[in-house]
């Protein structure tokens, strides 16, 4: 089985249309919407939802106010700041602060404190014109992004299992921190959709690095080429020169691409898009070899 | 006044309105400083090109094993919510990057063979473009853990009249953090049905976490009528629309302040500024 994870740094480049473009040519495939908190590879890989699960992760501290004396140890000793006192002078915690760590319930003498489960989002799966997407939704003001992320990369892996399909392709969400380090575990090739921008440029550099750490392959798209066609050579000259990194080709601005997409258009149907994101896949095979 | 650009949704402009918005109003008068807090992505030093800029080193705490006595008891594993420890016949391996630096592997150990060190995560530097003054938090590549960056950033803010906040997209805990202290926040979509999605999840965390939104649509004329419809819904005031503009998409690609070429930008610039200084408690004015 082969993962190829399909990252950018800075948001809005492109990444859900590549995501979606070759989920479509390498049909039948398992794709993943791993940006769980601004999810959108389902607003355009529809189908129907075949399972539906509750995802609980981390833990929240609940009081006892009965049994609070208020005496501020936890308080005190919370790095979170998650914890104070109301007017009635029992402890409070503020659950978007709560980290779930344990310490109060840990330092409370009067055993006041307990952790309770959280419920932090839902995971989906949907059987689509492509085969299958996994997808999820994080609760609202909801952290615990990278362990949906991992739980539902092992949810798609079970899926091609069953499916005996040997392809996943993961919409990688932007950044570099936890949920795309969550993304990028145990992937084959990071496929990093740039842009002919300052910040694109230097998202891309810092995404190489971020690939050179974890010793992953890595292999770039330039979208939307022509709005600064100097830029893209300059992009492509540097990908030449680290020598590490494949360069896959490129893509035009089209303006018509987010709301074709959203109209459930065959991404591979937008003019012109089809022959380039087929030689991108086919380059992107040759890599996996 | 702290004023934060957040969106749902990547690229649709954050970067753009912040920089724009606090330099054009620190050229003006008002004592202004542009914080980017996008740690991992941070773009707005590119426009902005600070010069004497000043760096610090930001330090989390972790875990290490200070002594030999380490007997293997597992308790700091079974604490751990983080699984930032797994502990082996008679020593403990550790995960820093896992950490989330709640000392509970320390308080648990019987032996009291754990203490805990400093781990650089990233660095905040500050300097100046002109009167503003530009701070950027920046995750050292490989770091996980962007919130404590985040606040550190926002702590290292020298008290000034206008902190716009520039945000990183998503609504999870990156996100919180950098709009949990701001007085005010504004959105800023795009009008497809991506936008949208995302649109409504941002709005849905800043409201969970008490906070007043208003919003900004980039390219207004590319997209249909659900952004517009929904804003219009939920009562939330549309303070600029801007259309899409090649000579904005070329100055943004270069890295310029793209609005001292489209008055269209700047209008809408100078909506956004009526309603942060119309927002202000002492309703200080700006020359213009």
């Amino acid at each position: 089985m082969k993962q190829i994870v399909v990252l950018s740094g800075k948001g809005g480049t492109g990444k859900t249309f590549v995501s979606a473009s070759l989920s479509a040519i390498a049909a039948p495939v398992v794709s993943v919407d791993c940006d769980v908190d601004a999810a959108n590879l389902a607003l355009v890989l529809e189908g129907k939802d075949v399972l539906t699960e509750d995802f609980s992760a981390g833990r929240r501290a609940v009081i006892d106010t009965d049994a609070c004396t208020g005496c501020s140890d936890c308080i005190d000793e919370c790095v979170f700041d998650a914890l104070s006192l109301d007017d009635n002078g029992t402890a409070v915690v503020d659950e978007h602060k709560c980290d779930g760590c344990g310490v109060c319930s840990l330092v409370c003498g009067e055993g006041a404190v307990s952790m309770k489960d959280n419920l932090a989002g839902r995971w989906f799966v949907r059987r689509t014109q492509s085969g299958f997407l996994v997808h999820a939704a994080l609760g609202i003001a909801q952290d615990n992004s990278g362990k949906l992320v991992a739980r539902i990369r092992q949810e798609a892996v079970n899926t091609a299992e069953k499916e005996s399909l040997d392809t996943v392709i993961i919409d990688g969400p932007p950044g570099i921190g936890c949920p795309v380090h969550a993304s990028v575990t145990g992937a084959d090739l990071v496929l990093a959709v740039s842009e002919p921008t300052v910040s694109g440029m230097h998202d891309l550099k810092r995404l190489i690095d971020l690939c050179r750490h974890f010793e992953i392959k890595c292999a770039v798209v330039i979208n939307k080429f022509d709005l600064d066609i100097s830029r893209s050579r300059r992009i492509e000259e540097m990908i030449e020169a680290s020598g590490l990194v494949s360069f896959l080709g490129t893509l035009p601005f089209d303006k018509q691409v987010p709301l074709n997409m959203a109209l459930g258009i065959d991404p591979l149907e937008i003019s012109g898009f089809g022959p380039l994101m087929k030689n991108i896949w086919e380059k992107t095979l040759e890599m996996l070899k | 006044m702290k004023v934060a650009f957040a969106s749902g949704k990547g690229g649709t402009g954050k970067t753009l309105f912040a920089t724009n918005l606090a330099y054009r109003a620190a050229g003006k008068g008002l004592a202004a400083a542009y914080v980017d807090v996008d740690v991992e992505a941070p773009n707005g030093h590119l426009f902005l090109v600070p010069s004497d800029t000043s760096s610090t080193r930001l330090s989390v705490e972790v875990p290490f094993l200070k002594t030999e006595t380490c007997s293997g008891c597992g308790e700091c594993q079974k604490f751990c919510a983080y699984n930032a420890i797994v502990a082996l016949r008679d020593t403990v391996m550790l995960f820093p990057e896992l950490c989330h630096s709640c000392r509970g592997c320390m308080r648990v150990c019987p032996e009291g063979a754990l203490a805990m060190k400093k781990r650089e995560i990233g660095s905040i530097s500050r300097g100046f473009r002109d009167a503003l003054a530009v701070y950027t938090g920046t995750l050292d590549v490989g770091e996980a853990r962007a919130v404590p960056l985040i606040e550190g950033v926002l702590e290292s803010v020298e008290h000034t009249e206008l902190v716009i906040i520039d945000a990183p997209p998503g609504t999870s805990c990156s996100a919180m953090a950098s709009v949990d202290t701001a007085d005010l926040v504004v959105l800023v979509t795009e009008p497809t049905p991506f936008g949208l999605h995302d649109l409504t999840l941002a709005v849905e965390m800043c409201r969970a976490l008490g906070k007043n939104v208003s919003a900004v649509i980039n390219r207004s004329d590319l997209g249909d009528r659900g952004v517009f419809e929904y804003l219009e819904r939920e009562g939330i005031e549309t303070l600029a629309a801007v259309p899409f503009d090649k000579s904005i998409a070329e100055a943004y690609a270069a890295g310029k302040l793209a609005y001292e070429n489209s008055s269209e930008l700047a209008n809408a610039l100078q909506s956004v500024e009526d309603w942060i200084i119309k927002s202000m408690p002492a309703g200080k004015e700006i020359a213009s």
